[in-house]
């Protein structure tokens, strides 16, 4: 995987983010992000395919058939094949397993594999009936106002009161100010222009559900976000095709995707267990194991869900995620950096592209090339992983990446 | 009468108005919250919105769609509990959708004056004329055999006047909902000696149902909030007259507007909030207090003669503000008008000589933006003792006019005007969103 490019996560936070004033649509996002990879790779010439990630642009944009668009994005991908997938929230890093597939087939040594969404086109009260989909719509009815918000508030709720509230409310509010600190660094990122001075402060806000859910507060959760996500996924011969040198690219180890009952509630509200399945069996496949990780990005659309999957993963025992978070493992200078960009809640979730976006950040540390937000990568943990996950545990993509050789 | 069955048949009067409509909008919301109470379904609940103009009442009708839009929006979690037995009404949209439907279906426009002879309660806010409204009350009164309620919406005219001209026998109430009554925290209650008290009580529920601040008053012509504000409003006329003398009209209208807002932490300097109510308002008002009182003369001459000249104030259909001293571009003051030349002056050309006459000002200044909602009173107090403590040309007439802001609140207090300190310390704090209250120790 080479070549990757984000655009900027747009939304609010973003000083050039006005509600009142257009902005730029779909097309504009899929245009910079996709030329710019193809400038890297060395034009629509060397490209076999396209994927494209969108969860739902039907609603948000009245736009289906967006395989469509590669033409428009470089009139050189013209009559090339290219699909979209969608699997909600976990899009993203289902058009890269569509893509490595591809690569796996050998029916192809380049893929160009895009994510988007351009959400902002309808108030955040509307955005969550688009976003509902993501469930059982036949819950929708009895479902919160903020339908996913109110899953995850349900889950928090339950685990305040397995592991106690006081210290959960903490370690959400520590995932929170994490991330934040992590997207300052990152000038794509939706809160790269946040100035707060306490953010503790307002990460244990006391919950209101009169107005939002019973156990979450906003800043627990990722915001409404347009951008796209853009990278290359290449066979060796692919690789030399475009003229990149090894060092510039990350080789995926392995992978594994994993879809749960999407009429079933969880059986236990405090554990992510599709999430661990899709985990462990990505590392299984990888060969490796939870401590040869460099760092993680997981899915933190809500904080409660990064505390989960720091157990999912197995990096805390059932209960001690919290534990692990307040301690800081999980900060960029921690045991195991998490989200090192923002992730969903620093960086944004612009829901398609989240999954791309993911490897993109993975495939800049493995390589040097994160800017301000580079960690140190030590060479005896080499390894990258992402937990893409769409939906409340629904559908999962997992990714181990390594630095290729 | 129950406070239901009070709300089941209401009118609002002067409805296409600034404040009218802002009270239909509040009203209907209150009055759509009790009829879908599961106790109330099947009753049907009537509110007329009252206008002489069919043409303003289709801009009502639209402004109180978008507003009732924007008020489900924000309390969609609780209106998705309310509809919960609707499986037809899915998403959010679906729930907005039909409560701006039943809210509308509330809603009467009518040019007629008959609908509200089934009210059993009329607010009212035409105009600030007590024979006219006297008029229309006696009209309803002897045509609407409920003996309807009547909260008026005067900021000025005795509440016991009314009563007495239109022969309603206690049934009316100051209610006094501050501009724009949607947005505004602020409601004065005036009863008057007649007043019925079940009339108080029910207001008072009203009011905290619409999570307003009460402040009440006594019933005296102009009450809290204009007894103030047209006292303030005439002395800094006089101060800007004072500097005529010395300076152009324009600089003076300019220096004196500057230091009632950004040397006294205000939302907005004095000759901008004239002009935010509209000249031809406070001229008005004044003419309607000015009768009660013996031992003043609230006039102005210059506001006359800006009216005659045709120079308002005031603001235009869609809320943006007309021209008056000030001139305006997107809300903001850009040029003064000049009296005498007759023409507004550009506030850069003369803003340079001004702030230099006016002096240096305090280095701890803060704008109002940065203290207003906070508990500042230390800083208060150091603030104003260092404006007391310069002797330049602008902190002295800074002193003065807080001085006599404080001075005009204390006397509407030993009037028996306002009930306490505390109560005019309110009104202007919530009705005219001062920093802090009019009556402190913050120059002692």
């Amino acid at each position: 995987m080479v070549a990757g490019y984000n655009t900027i996560s747009m939304g609010t936070g973003r000083k050039e983010f006005n509600p009142k004033k257009e902005r730029p649509g779909l097309e504009e996002y899929m245009k910079e992000a996709g030329q710019a990879v193809l400038a890297k790779i060395g034009g629509a010439k060397n490209v076999d395919e396209g994927v494209i990630g969108n969860f739902i642009a039907s609603r948000f944009n009245r736009q289906a058939n967006m395989g469509a668009f590669f033409p428009y994005i470089d009139e050189g991908l013209r009559h090339k094949p290219a699909v979209r997938v969608e699997g909600a929230c976990a899009t993203g890093a289902l058009a890269l397993v569509t893509g490595i597939r591809s690569i796996l087939a050998e029916t192809a040594d380049v893929v160009l594999v895009m994510g988007v969404e351009v959400q902002n086109t309808v108030k955040a009260i509307y955005c969550a009936d688009y976003l509902a989909a993501a469930g059982w719509a036949n819950e929708r009815k009895d479902g919160h106002a903020y339908y996913f918000p109110g899953k995850f508030s349900d889950r928090a709720k339950v685990y305040y009161e397995k592991f106690g509230k006081e210290k959960t409310r903490m370690a959400m509010a520590k995932w929170f100010v994490n991330a934040i600190e992590n997207a300052r660094l990152c000038p794509t990122a939706q809160e790269y222009h946040n100035t707060s001075k306490d953010l503790n402060a307002l990460g244990m806000i006391e919950p209101n559900g009169r107005n939002f859910v019973d156990s979450l507060n906003v800043f627990d959760c990722s915001k409404v976000s347009d951008g796209a996500s853009a990278v290359a996924i290449v066979s060796e011969e692919g690789l030399k095709r475009c003229g990149i040198p090894k060092s510039q690219a990350v080789e995926i180890m392995g992978f594994a995707q994993a879809e749960e009952d999407i009429t079933k509630a969880p059986d236990d509200f405090t554990v992510l267990s599709t999430t661990k399945f899709a985990v462990q069996k990505a590392l299984e496949n990888s060969g490796i194991t939870k401590e040869q990780l460099a760092t993680v990005e997981c899915h933190d659309c809500f904080s409660i869900a990064g505390i989960m999957a720091t157990e999912a993963i197995g990096f805390a025992e059932h209960g001690k995620g919290i534990d692990f978070v307040l301690e800081g493992h999980t900060a960029r200078y921690g045991k195991i950096p998490f989200n090192t960009t923002g992730g969903l809640i620093g960086w944004g979730h612009p829901t398609g592209a989240t999954g791309v976006h993911q490897a993109i950040t993975i495939w800049e540390q493995l390589t040097g090339n994160a800017g301000n937000n580079q960690i140190e990568i030590h060479p005896e943990r080499p390894y990258g992983l992402t937990v893409n996950m769409g939906g409340d545990d629904k559908s999962l993509v997992s990714i181990v990446y390594k630095r290729a050789e | 009468m129950s406070y239901t069955e009070r709300l089941k048949n209401v009118s609002v009067l002067g409805a296409a108005g600034k404040m009218g409509s802002g009270i239909l909008l509040l009203t209907a919301l209150e009055m759509a919250e009790i009829s879908m109470k599961p106790e109330n379904k099947g009753t049907s609940f009537v509110l007329n919105a009252v206008d002489v103009s069919n043409e303003a009442l289709v801009g009502l009708m639209k402004y109180i769609r978008n507003q009732v839009l924007k008020a489900a929006e924000k309390k969609v979690v609780q209106l998705r509990t309310i509809y919960a037995d609707r499986a037809d009404l899915i998403e959010n949209s679906e729930i907005i959708n039909q409560y701006i439907d039943d809210v509308m279906l509330l809603i009467r426009p009518s040019t007629n004056m008959e609908v509200t002879y089934n009210s059993t309660l009329i607010f009212e806010a035409i105009k600030e004329d007590p024979d006219l409204k006297a008029k229309i009350f006696s009209q309803i009164n002897e045509n609407n055999s409920y003996h309807p309620w009547f909260f008026t919406n005067t900021s000025s005219i005795p509440i016991s006047e009314l009563d007495k001209k239109a022969g309603l026998n206690g049934r009316v109430l100051g209610v006094h909902f501050y501009n724009p009554p949607a947005v505004q925290k602020l409601v004065e209650i005036i009863k008057a000696e007649t007043t019925l008290p079940e009339l108080n009580e029910f207001a008072v529920q009203f009011s905290k149902n619409l999570r307003k601040t009460i402040v009440p008053s006594h019933d005296f012509a102009g009450f809290i909030g204009n007894g103030h504000f047209m006292r303030d409003a005439l002395y800094g006329i006089s101060e800007a007259e004072k500097l005529n003398k010395e300076f152009s009209f324009a600089e003076s209208v300019f220096m004196i507007n500057k230091i009632s807002q950004d040397y006294l932490i205000r939302p907005m300097g004095i000759f901008q909030l004239i002009d935010y109510v509209g000249i031809d308002v406070c001229s008005y008002i004044m003419s309607v207090m000015n009768p009660y009182l013996t031992d003043e003369d609230l006039h102005s001459n210059l506001l006359d003669k800006l009216l005659e000249i045709g120079v308002k104030g005031g603001q235009n259909s869609d809320g943006s503000q007309k021209d008056g001293f000030l001139k305006y571009e997107k809300g903001k003051p850009v040029a003064i008008y000049d009296i005498n030349l007759k023409s507004y002056i550009d506030i850069a050309s003369l803003q340079g000589n001004c702030d230099s006459k006016l002096g240096e000002l305090p280095a701890s200044i803060k704008p109002w933006k940065a203290v207003v909602g906070k508990p500042m009173d230390e800083y208060y107090k150091s603030y104003f003792t260092e404006l007391k403590g310069m002797k330049t040309m602008g902190t002295e007439i800074a002193v003065n006019y807080f001085m006599r802001s404080k001075a005009i609140s204390e006397k509407l207090v030993a009037d028996k005007v306002a009930f306490s300190n505390e109560d005019v310390n309110t009104v202007l704090k919530t009705g005219f969103f001062h920093a802090y209250g009019p009556i402190n120790d913050f120059m002692n």
